[in-house]
């Protein structure tokens, strides 16, 4: 295990927290966490960057002079006007590095050094060498990827000498529409919303009618009920060739998670034991990691590759 | 809409009924004799079907004909296919199940109605391996000439006629009941 | 491909015979797909073999209409030659036009036959006037197939700032998650929409019928909905599902509604908007939909190019729900 150039990563945070929240959240990262990289913006929803507007320099200072990298990661849905410039300008900043998440942001970043997020399409590594070659140097891969995929992924990377990350933690992003599905529970449009998605700091959680939990609502977004958890993964990713591990943040136990994370790359303690922690942190919600294992997403397969397959 | 078109078509329910009365006492192995003799026909001709089947050749189908006193099974395994029909009262397991008027599944099988269109409005229902009825669906659909057309050729010149007649019957795309 | 002011119109074939039948009933362009995951309708026993899709193109070209396949879906890693074999074929067979949207498959194409026509799918989620252009610069599409959530006014500007041609889709199933980026399926079943082309797949649908006659429909044992005897049912698409949130002491559709989409009536509006060919959903529909549906839009183009009145009132029964909006095409109050 090459422990050296591994990283731990914070993904830009999915929900509409309060701004001090979110402020006081970077700040604890900064201070006491061992993560590498932060992903800060708003990935969701454009209508809620504003109350964030005037932390951001505070906070990417802060989290700068702690020795953490920060990248600004672009809005996954970008349609009105209000959203194309807002990605133009984000992909035109020149303090931090960008991390693209749909084809405008990538309009703008071409030619540039910059990053590919995790709800941009890289399935395959044809895809993947073109992408570099157009200046992503680091590319987070879709959630859903099997193993198998990753495999090729991490190969092909190492090849071309560039990084690759997954997510490893959090609810995960299953959909994304035009459509605020949020204020639509309450009666409202995207228009009228009166952010109410500020209630759900972790999703709004959608039961079907049997009572089942099966997804959570966030804005335009639609999530996974279960977290992911590729915690148990990180050695056997890491042989793959990927060396970035993003843990998407919560409400709460995002501490904890992180620091199982980090003790799981230390080697200290066994992806078993990582699950257990998280799993008593996560009361009643259950982990899953169906996609890695190619059978249906929202299962927990238990099943340990050797190392050497 | 229903009831609307019972008075346009109120001839035919009338034949239907006529029709029901009729086949109550028809002896099954009569009319099994007739489906066994359309389906190698059919088979014959459109043996490419059995392609868009494959993973469901051995697969049991039920169609439940609701307004028949009997009920079909069909088996379409390109090396011995099956088609008969059997009492409503003899219990039986298939794999898939597509239930529905005579005329909806006439309809359907003639290319004049959709499959989909029948189901939202409940003409049409189905059970256990929807994968194989997809499928079902799609191999009778891709013929240039309907697979009722084809099996009334075969009795001309009664089948054609009763072809007609049904096509009249529900020229609105309405089915009596 | 077309005079400006006469749109093309584009239609859906599942199966040889329905190809026909839509060349019939008045077709400029069928689109269609090959028996495997390289397109987004990769459902059983639908779609074509090589062989198939060589007689209908002969077929459709003798009659004038131009084919177009569909290879809209997302080649694993590991996988790819499945996507470069089919982009090879189209071009051996001459297809008028393959339609793309992940960025390996568009570059494979551009780099190996820069004469093939690349329409860009809804698949690839180009919503903005930049992420066309990121396409039409990087692989030189000729069209981009536009997602289902802009105005007639948004779809207006565009047309005055990208090079390439519109198609819009104006009939069928309305698709309401972006397009291409949506893994729901994958979370209930283990089968990608992306990957493997499919949505709701049969072999994981379940119909079940209780005591009191209502309908529970399932996919892999995540209950859809549930529909009481005088409900209309439909097929359990997670997106068309009925839900419970908190807050609300009501199921209810917490996406959409199951709809069909029907833009006859902006017809003249989308025309004057500047859209160079109109798309039909509903390759996964029979043969007897394609001969209504496409006839129908043929004389309904051809008079609207006249300046008269349309009604496809008519083709209502046809659509999921028995119901039909305009979607985002009138108003941005539907997001």
């Amino acid at each position: 295990m090459n422990k050296g150039q591994n990283n731990l990563t914070i993904g830009p945070i999915l929900f509409h927290w309060p701004a001090e929240q979110k402020r006081d959240f970077y700040f604890k990262i900064a201070d006491e966490s061992p993560v590498d990289t932060v992903y800060i913006g708003e990935v969701v929803c454009s209508k809620r960057s504003p109350f964030f507007e005037e932390y951001y320099d505070n906070v990417t200072d802060r989290l700068t002079r702690a020795g953490k990298k920060v990248i600004l990661s672009s809005l996954s849905e970008v349609m009105v006007t209000r959203e194309r410039k807002m990605t133009e300008e984000l992909a035109q900043n020149e303090i931090y590095e960008v991390e693209a998440n749909d084809s405008s942001a990538l309009y703008h970043l071409r030619g540039r050094r910059h990053r590919i997020g995790q709800y941009y399409n890289t399935y395959n590594e044809e895809t993947l060498k073109h992408l570099v070659l157009n200046g992503a140097y680091h590319v987070t891969l879709p959630a859903e990827l099997p193993r198998e995929s990753l495999i090729v992924l991490g190969s092909v990377a190492k090849q071309l000498g560039i990084s690759l990350e997954v997510q490893i933690s959090g609810r995960v992003g299953l959909a994304f529409s035009a459509r605020c599905y949020h204020a639509r529970s309450y009666g409202r449009v995207k228009d009228n919303c009166q952010f109410v998605c500020e209630h759900d700091p972790d999703g709004m959680s959608l039961k079907t009618l049997t009572g089942q939990n099966f997804l959570c609502i966030n804005g335009i977004q639609t999530l996974s009920y279960n977290y992911l958890n590729l915690l148990p993964q990180i050695p056997e990713l890491i042989d793959m060739g990927i060396d970035n591990f993003r843990i998407s943040p919560h409400s709460s136990h995002t501490e904890i998670i992180i620091k199982a994370a980090h003790s799981v790359l230390q080697g200290s303690i066994s992806g078993e034991e990582a699950t257990s922690i998280i799993q008593s942190s996560i009361g009643d919600t259950p982990c899953f990691n169906g996609f890695y294992h190619h059978v249906a997403g929202h299962e927990w397969a238990e099943h340990n590759y050797q190392l050497s397959e | 809409m229903k009831i609307l078109s019972r008075f346009f078509v109120d001839g035919y329910i009338h034949k239907a009924k006529l029709l029901k009365q009729l086949t109550r006492p028809i002896p099954l192995p009569l009319i099994n004799y007739f489906l066994n003799f359309t389906l190698i026909k059919v088979v014959k001709k459109n043996s490419y079907l059995f392609n868009r089947l494959v993973g469901h050749h051995h697969k049991t189908f039920l169609i439940q004909i609701t307004n028949l006193p009997f009920d079909l099974v069909l088996q379409p395994n390109p090396n011995s296919p099956h088609l008969y029909a059997k009492r409503k009262a003899v219990k039986f397991d298939a794999d898939a199940t597509i239930s529905g008027s005579f005329l909806s599944l006439l309809g359907m099988i003639d290319g004049r109605f959709d499959g989909d269109a029948l189901f939202f409005t409940r003409d049409l229902q189905i059970f256990g391996d929807t994968e194989a009825i997809v499928c079902l669906r799609n191999a009778l659909d891709d013929m240039d000439k309907s697979l009722a057309d084809e099996a009334a050729s075969n009795f001309s010149p009664i089948g054609p006629y009763f072809l007609a007649m049904a096509r009249r019957a529900t020229k609105n795309n309405d089915i009596p009941s | 491909m077309t005079s400006p002011h006469k749109p093309e119109l584009v239609c859906p074939a599942g199966t040889p015979a329905s190809l026909r039948v839509a060349v019939d009933s008045g077709a400029d362009a069928v689109y269609c797909g090959l028996q495997n995951a390289t397109n987004a309708r990769n459902f059983p026993g639908l779609n074509l073999t090589p062989y198939e899709l060589e007689k209908s193109i002969e077929y459709a070209h003798l009659n004038g209409t131009k084919v177009l396949i569909a290879l809209n879906t997302f080649p694993p890693a590991g996988q790819f030659s499945l996507w470069s074999d089919a982009v090879d074929l189209a071009h051996s067979l001459n297809a008028d036009a393959i339609i793309v949207a992940d960025i390996g498959v568009a570059n494979y194409a551009k780099s190996k036959y820069p004469d093939l026509r690349l329409h860009l799918s809804v698949q690839a989620g180009a919503p903005s006037i930049e992420a066309i252009k990121f396409y039409t610069e990087e692989f030189d599409v000729k069209r981009v197939v536009l997602p289902r959530i802009l105005t007639i006014p948004e779809i207006k500007s565009l047309k005055q700032e990208i090079s390439c041609e519109i198609e819009c889709f104006i009939f069928g199933n309305h698709g309401l998650m972006a397009e291409g980026r949506c893994s729901l399926t994958n979370y209930a079943t283990g089968l990608s929409t992306n990957m493997d082309g499919v949505c709701s797949p049969a072999n994981f649908v379940n119909y079940r019928v209780d005591a009191d006659q209502s309908l529970h429909t399932e996919l892999n044992g995540f209950t859809i909905d549930c529909f009481s005897c005088t409900q209309n049912p439909g097929y359990p698409t997670i997106c068309k599902g009925r839900y419970h949130v908190a807050h609300r002491e009501d199921s209810y559709y917490a996406f959409e509604e199951p709809l069909s989409l029907n833009l006859a009536s902006l017809l003249p509006d989308l025309i004057s908007a500047g859209v160079d060919a109109f798309k039909i959903e509903g390759r996964q529909r029979s043969k007897a939909y394609t001969q209504s549906v496409v006839s129908s839009w043929r004389k309904a183009i051809d008079t609207a190019l006249d300046h008269g009145a349309i009604n496809m009132d008519h083709l209502l029964s046809l659509t999921e729900g028995n119901k039909q909006t305009l979607g985002a095409y009138e108003t941005k109050r539907w997001r």
